[in-house]
């Protein structure tokens, strides 16, 4: 019952930021510090997510090699940075990842 | 426009055999697909994952049918899966897709003359990819009256590709245990790392993603992913102050000396 209500208010939410904007634009002027701003939106938003997500282990901070989803993002960073590939960051990160979750296992650390 | 003029502009263009209905619309769907190629993997993940976030498979077919909206759905899921309150998710969602308006203003006077069938589906099957794709055609000076139809084919397009590999994504999923144990989780981090670094290009990015991605670390523990909203809002006003301080990139030798 709660995703019927996630996925509405999802739809609503999308549209509205799709819809009036290209109905009312001509006729509206928005001012142009908003729109700057809203340049900063995505890469904020997805720092804010990758960030925890590869530096948290076990709700705890772990800058460490043992840290398998810090190595892998590391590498994904760099290939998305000379490559600007999607495809092959995304490959390349999931094989780090695997590869080294895998090395550590194997040579018996607890991850 | 009226219909009228558009008959009038048709007629002047009839010289011009590319410029008709089919072949825009056909004309758009094919430069999208180098787009789409991209998305494939993307919209797969999101099947394959939606259901280890909790998301039934008949939502998770409704998210792509509805919400349409990739980073969205990317994110929406992931704090589905972190136990986020409703209210939170859909707040989220409106602050991810807020790119959009940057769209729908740019795209706006290109489709003024459109009448409202024409404008809520477009308005509806706006994205990203389809946004860099006919931008290019709408600024293109040739005068074709059917711009509009390039438009709906790099929609219809990027839709119907993503509505199927989210079945795909679905499909394969369930054939696969538990797609966590596999780390498999771990590809929606990777997916939005591919997407933020082509974003840094600049200094005031830089410095608003670093905000953000301490931000981020010291409000983890925030109950409700509350630390996410203040940290979207302190990773923007850092860059919108980064750009304003930032010292001109040449000095202009015309301008005359204003300060000592």
């Amino acid at each position: 019952m709660n995703e019927v209500w996630i996925i509405i208010g999802m739809a609503l939410v999308t549209m509205t930021v799709r819809y009036p904007a290209l109905v009312l634009a001509g006729r509206l002027t928005l001012p142009p510090g908003l729109l700057r701003a809203l340049n900063y939106v995505p890469p904020v938003v997805l720092t804010a997510i990758i960030v925890p997500a590869v530096v948290f282990q076990h709700d705890q901070v772990q800058i460490s090699p043992t840290n398998s989803a810090l190595v892998a993002g590391l590498v994904a960073v760099l290939v998305a940075g000379r490559s600007r590939n999607l495809l092959l960051t995304i490959v390349l990160g999931m094989a780090a990842f695997l590869a080294w979750r895998w090395l550590l296992a194997t040579l018996g650390f607890s991850t | 426009m009226t219909l009228s003029t558009e008959r009038r502009l048709g007629a002047a263009l009839s010289a011009a055999p590319t410029a008709t209905r089919r072949g825009e619309f056909w004309a758009g769907a094919r430069a999208t697909l180098p787009l789409i190629v991209g998305a494939i993997p993307f919209a797969i993940i999101f099947g394959a994952l939606a259901a280890t976030a909790g998301l039934s498979p008949l939502g998770t077919m409704a998210m792509s049918a509805f919400v349409f909206a990739g980073s969205a759905q990317f994110i929406g899921v992931n704090l589905l899966a972190a136990g986020t309150s409703a209210a939170i998710i859909i707040l989220t969602t409106f602050v991810v897709n807020l790119r959009h308006v940057l769209y729908a203003v740019t795209l706006a006077p290109y489709l003024k003359h459109l009448p409202q069938r024409w404008l809520f589906p477009l308005a509806f099957w706006l994205t990203d990819e389809t946004f860099a794709v006919v931008i290019t055609r709408y600024r293109r000076p040739d005068p074709s009256p059917y711009k509009h139809w390039y438009h709906l084919g790099s929609a219809v397009a990027m839709y119907s590709n993503w509505v199927a590999c989210t079945l795909i994504g679905l499909l394969v999923g369930r054939q696969i245990a538990d797609p966590r144990s596999w780390g498999l989780d771990f590809a929606m981090i990777v997916t939005f790392i591919g997407l933020l670094v082509p974003f840094i290009r600049t200094r005031p990015i830089l410095v608003a993603v670093g905000v953000a991605g301490l931000s981020a670390v010291l409000t983890n523990s925030w109950p409700n992913k509350l630390g996410l909203i203040l940290t979207a809002l302190l990773g923007v006003a850092a860059g919108v102050w980064a750009e304003t301080r930032r010292p001109p990139v040449a000095p202009d030798p015309a301008a005359p000396e204003t300060a000592p």
